[in-house]
């Protein structure tokens, strides 16, 4: 099924607040083995220039995980979930997300394109805190997987 | 944010440190948890056969991290790192077993940049094939 081309442009507002923990952090940096001390240690993030400890670059899509599933599950796009594969990923960062943050994702949906039978859907999550300044651009290509093809 | 690497001591072709990571079920179901993704391909068998995968499969993110921490231990500080972007080719296939998955990471310096920049090229594979394309940091350096 292809999806529709007019939710081009669709913008998903923020639907509240990630308060970023320093526990959090640890959790995610201990999860993919990652023991760089600015992520752990305060003292050291500091010494880097950083309020508090940092994030892994990879932590921002963690961030957007629940905007992002408010497009994949929109039953408006009409995704087939056990269908979505991640098909590509890209950030861009103002500035590393910190502990203390507090931070809003607004989603958009930039593309969608058919490419041999399945349906292509480039979201882009912008992140910010809720004063406003940027903090990073999470852009995902999502791949449903045509029924037509088998 | 900017990288313990100086610019100055930082050629085109220069090679990062490589890395090898062991991924096993038990790492998914962590990183499941810490990352909020809790897709049942990455830690079910029975659901990830049933959807014609051969068998339970890394998250990508997780693949992605991975790639990452190689461009990050070079930088010193992880802020250095101002784009990543990756496309996931492949998957990464973790049996049910004590030794899981390796996943194999390098990557080199791939251009020099305006403003002290460096672009890196990022090689990860899995069973001697590639598991991700167009993987790519760009880093603040010193």
């Amino acid at each position: 099924m292809a999806l529709n081309p007019d939710f081009v442009g669709r913008t998903y507002p923020p639907a509240g607040t990630y308060l970023v923990g320093r526990e959090k952090i640890r959790e995610f940096a201990a999860a993919i083995g990652d023991r760089n001390p600015a992520y752990r240690d305060v003292a050291a993030a500091k010494g880097l220039g950083y309020r508090d400890v940092i994030a892994p670059p990879t932590f921002a899509f963690a961030v957007t995980m629940q905007a992002f599933e408010s497009v994949v599950l929109d039953p408006e796009l009409g995704l087939d979930y056990s269908r979505v594969v991640h098909g590509e990923q890209a950030f861009a960062y103002d500035r590393p997300i910190t502990a203390g943050d507090e931070l809003q994702v607004t989603m958009v949906i930039e593309a969608i394109r058919a490419v041999a039978g399945n349906d292509m859907i480039t979201a882009k999550a912008v992140i910010a805190t809720t004063d406003g300044e940027p903090v990073a651009t999470a852009t995902s290509v999502i791949l449903a997987r045509g029924t037509d093809a088998e | 944010m900017t990288a313990q690497v100086r610019a100055a001591d930082v050629a085109v072709g220069d090679e990062l440190s490589p890395a090898e990571y062991q991924v096993t079920r038990a790492d998914l179901i962590r990183y499941a948890g810490a990352s909020g993704d809790f897709n049942v391909i990455h830690w079910n068998e029975r659901v990830a056969t049933s959807v014609g995968l051969p068998n339970v499969i890394a998250h990508g993110m997780l693949t992605m991290a991975l790639a990452a921490r190689v461009v990050t231990d070079w930088a010193g500080d992880p802020g250095a790192v101002r784009e990543l972007g990756v496309r996931f080719t492949r998957p990464v296939i973790v049996p049910d077993d004590d030794q899981g998955a390796v996943i194999e990471v390098s990557a080199k310096v791939t251009e020099l940049l305006d403003a002290s920049r460096a672009r890196v090229t990022i090689t990860a594979s899995f069973g001697g094939q590639t598991v991700l394309g167009k993987a790519v940091a760009i880093v603040q350096l010193a």
